[in-house]
């Protein structure tokens, strides 16, 4: 697993409390993690300041699920 | 009770009546303070008044780019924002027939915009600090109207409507958004009323005089403090009686 994967599977763990085999690649935040609407804000917020990028509203709309994640910030960063 | 010790607050229109009491009550309660307002003299007396954990920040909040920039300056400046008062405001009154476009969007700018903006510039800091304290001056004319005041009255009333909203979205995170809505208070925004005015509205007070920017900052403070963790989503009116919402 690439060094972008386990920096944001280390977020998500940390962030919503669940268990590190739960984050697969298509594991949704919010219909598999137990998420809510404004945690996902908060992860798109720790994405940031992790990566030091930018995630505009748009674009965080459509990370929905881990593999969402780590492309959009393997692309950006 | 009400120790601000630690806390950073940031108060927009600091230099009228009421943002100056706020800032003073605020600060006396050992919070650090930004006061920001578009005039710097005013702004920088007070500053000097209230000595240590005082900083002036100049902004017009009719220009968003500036609004935008304010919540990231502040938390520069005191290293986060704890606690915000929207309370800058603007009126151009005129009657409702002859309501010019720039009247009413000039007055929904600065009351309604830039206060949707601030909040929204400093809920990353108090989502992550798991605490904050976001304090919307409406007005008793955005609950009950008042004649010539359509597009201030709009801009109060979508201030209330607006921090119930956010308060619903933040409420688990420890953060809580209230107003507060003075009725008639001694400043110099109703200085311009004359004395045939103030009596027809203290006639409509059963209180039976005007408040002062003082009795506003007193419910701001409370809003703003630990022990009003319970209490989101309210307005707090402050009116002497007259209205009793």
């Amino acid at each position: 697993m690439s060094d972008v994967a386990d920096r944001v599977k280390k977020i998500v763990v940390e962030h919503l409390g669940v268990e590190e085999d739960k984050v697969t690649e298509n594991a949704s935040f919010i219909d598999d993690l137990g998420a809510d609407s404004l945690d996902t804000v908060e992860l798109v917020m720790a994405f940031e300041e992790e990566f030091g990028i930018e995630i505009p509203d748009d674009a965080a709309e459509t990370i929905q699920t881990f593999g969402d994640a780590v492309k959009f910030i393997t692309e950006a960063s | 009770m009400f120790d601000l010790t630690g806390k950073n607050a940031l108060i927009t229109g600091a230099s009228g009546g009421i943002g100056g009491a706020i800032a003073r009550a605020l600060h006396g309660a050992g919070a650090s303070v930004v006061l920001s307002g578009t005039r710097v003299e005013p702004l920088q007396a007070l500053a000097d008044e209230l000595g240590e954990r005082a900083h002036v920040l100049t902004c017009n909040l009719s220009d968003m780019a500036a609004v935008e920039a304010l919540p990231k300056q502040a938390a520069e400046v005191l290293g986060s924002v704890d606690i915000l008062v929207n309370n800058a405001g603007i009126t151009r009154d005129n009657l409702f027939m002859r309501m010019s476009d720039d009247e009413w969007q000039s007055v929904i700018d600065v009351n309604l915009t830039a206060t949707m903006k601030l909040c929204k510039g400093v809920l990353r800091g108090m989502m992550k600090a798991r605490w904050g304290r976001i304090v919307n001056i409406s007005s008793v004319v955005g609950a009950i109207g008042n004649p010539g005041q359509g597009n201030y009255a709009a801009s109060k009333a979508g201030v209330i409507g607006m921090s119930k909203a956010l308060a619903y979205e933040v409420a688990s995170r420890g953060i809580t958004v209230n107003a507060v809505a003075p009725g008639f208070i001694t400043t110099a925004m109703t200085d311009k009323l004359t004395d045939e005015q103030k009596t027809g509205l203290l006639a409509q007070v059963p209180a039976g005089r005007m408040g002062t920017p003082e009795e506003i900052a007193a419910a701001v403070l409370y809003l703003a403090s630990a022990e009003a963790a319970y209490v989101t989503g309210a307005t707090l009116h402050v009116n002497g009686g007259m209205a009793m919402l």
